[in-house]
């Protein structure tokens, strides 16, 4: 009996941690926000229960628009970021030996230890006017005058893009790995061609490795600030700065709240489509990345 | 399949250039001698490291208070992030590989589940929440608790709402990895459970222990999103970055970059000396 009690007291002290953890810092402030999304200001410093902060989403196009945008240019980066990481992950898992295969994958971590701030300046450099390309361009005489590639989708779909690669990488890499390599033989000794063995062969088989890759990616790029901020500039337009608005610059809490609900609905949504699009459970996916 | 075609190896090595260019750049014009960093090339200095100001017109960033206070504000957040982390991280660990109970699947999933959550979404919440808690507690204590307001204290809790999550789980895969015959032969021997945990558990966990307190260092320096919305006035390196790269470009900025760089390599290959004495 006091032994049963001594082993009660020690789970409990060893869940204490996670509790205090999960409850104060997760569980409570997710709580917070959601009861803050529906209260509307009613009178000075009087707020009442009501759904005023999502009609407002919905009515104004300036937040509906930028969080269709959001979700689609999120889309639009993984489904890219999945085709060129794809030839980089299968060289490293099926091509590569020993040292030059460490050395790729060691390669292709590093810069995604750096500041993502480190990274997104690099491409400032590069792109915007006064940069590297345009002064190359004119130094060769493809342009006669300054060129600016920067506060542009397409500048700050390449952002992203780079920001994604190590992410599809390395869960695609690890998927191909366990590939068996008498199966693609088999698979050419049966007369298939290069491309029919990649369709029937090795993307199904690197499919828990590709469900992995495109939720991360798709999580951090729809979750993203900077790097639509700086490289996009006005045009940038991405809901994680609307509600950092809300919150800081209009001090609009309330408003703040529903669009921080509506984000993590959407990247919910969009995690849990996948996995049922493909079948994959979230377990096995987190596994593999 | 094994025997790559050119065109495949080209953008192998596309690839790799597209992925060091733009670092490359950053580290090359943080030694320009020019106010802005873009091109021409106006010839090599170490002005925007160690300059006091009068040939380029701005402190370099050893010598800026600007910049050093904000590298100091990072190690006053990272420093406590990764010591919670691998303390707490390691209790944790053992509620997920040692403790049976009911409901265990679901306190697993709920210590998966910060990963899932955008990291602006983790700040504003906890920003909202803790809004709250402080004026409830300083009505009813009548007392000023400004430590709970924005600050680096709640970039601190903001932080490590996430970072545990990670820290969990690596100290947790090493935990596995543990033959607990071991333990039971020090038990067998009289050792106490505190000399057992000190003498066969702890030291067998320590690459797990120092690889967690290292990721979390790095994650704590370079976090951005979470981080945003709950500084206060101090401002943390990322944060002071992206004020001066909104503001205007300065080869500041890139010797900032360059230091950081170093130090991100030097802690990397801690962590990698320290993951192969692991194995």
């Amino acid at each position: 009996m006091i032994a049963k009690q001594a082993s009660r007291l020690t789970l409990f002290l060893l869940l204490a941690p996670a509790i205090l953890w999960l409850g104060l810092l997760i569980v409570l402030p997710h709580v917070e926000i959601l009861v803050l999304s529906f209260s509307e200001r009613v009178a000075p410093r009087v707020y009442a229960f009501g759904f005023g902060n999502y009609l407002e989403f919905f009515t104004e196009p300036l937040y509906w628009r930028t969080f269709a945008r959001t979700a689609f240019m999120s889309i639009l980066v993984t489904a890219l970021t999945l085709v060129l990481a794809f030839p980089i992950a299968l060289y490293i898992a099926r091509v590569a030996q020993g040292r030059l295969k460490a050395m790729l994958l060691l390669l292709c971590l590093l810069p995604f230890w750096v500041s993502e701030l480190v990274r997104t300046l690099g491409w400032m450099i590069l792109l915007r006017e006064t940069g590297m390309i345009s002064y190359a361009l004119r130094s060769i005489g493809l342009a006669g005058q300054p060129v600016e590639l920067l506060y542009n989708d397409g500048a700050v779909i390449l952002g992203l893009i780079y920001g994604g690669l190590l992410f599809m990488i390395v869960p695609l890499a690890n998927a191909l790995e366990s590939l068996e390599p008498a199966v693609v033989e088999a698979g050419y000794d049966l007369g298939g061609s290069r491309w029919t063995v990649l369709r029937r062969i090795v993307i199904p088989h690197a499919m828990p490795g590709i469900v992995a890759g495109c939720i991360i990616v798709f999580m951090l790029t729809v979750g993203n600030f900077a790097t639509p901020v700086l490289l996009g500039g006005k045009n940038g337009l991405w809901f994680t700065e609307q509600i950092y608005a809300q919150f800081i610059t209009r001090f609009n809490w309330p408003q703040g709240a529903a669009f921080g609900m509506l984000l993590l609905l959407l990247s919910s949504a969009i995690v849990w489509l996948g996995l049922r699009l493909t079948g994959q459970s979230l377990g096995t996916t987190l596994k593999q990345a | 399949m094994n025997r790559p075609s050119l065109s495949w190896k080209l953008y192998i090595v596309a690839f790799y250039l597209f992925l060091f260019t733009p670092l490359l750049v950053v580290a090359i014009f943080a030694f320009n001698a020019s106010p802005f960093p873009s091109p021409p090339w106006r010839g090599f200095t170490l002005e925007w490291f160690t300059g006091s100001g009068a040939v380029v017109g701005k402190p370099g960033v050893l010598v800026d208070p600007i910049w050093l206070e904000s590298i100091g504000n990072s190690f006053k957040v990272a420093i406590p992030v990764a010591l919670l982390a691998v303390l707490l991280g390691t209790v944790n660990a053992w509620v997920l590989e040692r403790a049976e109970f009911r409901g265990k699947t679901f306190v697993v999933m709920m210590m998966l589940w910060p990963l899932v959550i955008p990291g602006v979404v983790l700040g504003i919440s906890i920003l909202a929440f803790f809004s709250r808690v402080t004026n409830g507690l300083e009505d009813w204590l009548q007392t000023d608790l400004d430590s709970l307001r924005p600050g680096l204290p709640l970039v601190v809790l903001g932080q490590l709402s996430f970072i545990l999550t990670i820290a969990t789980l690596i100290i947790a895969a090493r935990l596995r990895k543990f033959d607990r015959s071991l333990e039971e032969a020090a038990f067998d021997l009289g050792a106490t459970r505190a000399r057992v945990l000190r003498t066969v558990t702890l030291p067998f966990l320590k690459p797990a222990l120092i690889g967690a307190g290292l990721v979390a260092l790095l994650m704590s320096f370079e976090n951005f999103n979470t981080t945003l919305m709950l500084v206060g006035s101090e401002a943390p390196l990322p944060i002071a970055m992206y004020g001066q790269m909104r503001e205007g470009a300065s080869p500041a900025i890139n010797a900032v970059s360059l230091l950081l760089m170093l130090g991100v390599g030097g802690i990397a290959s801690v962590f990698a000396l320290n993951s192969k004495a692991e194995r």
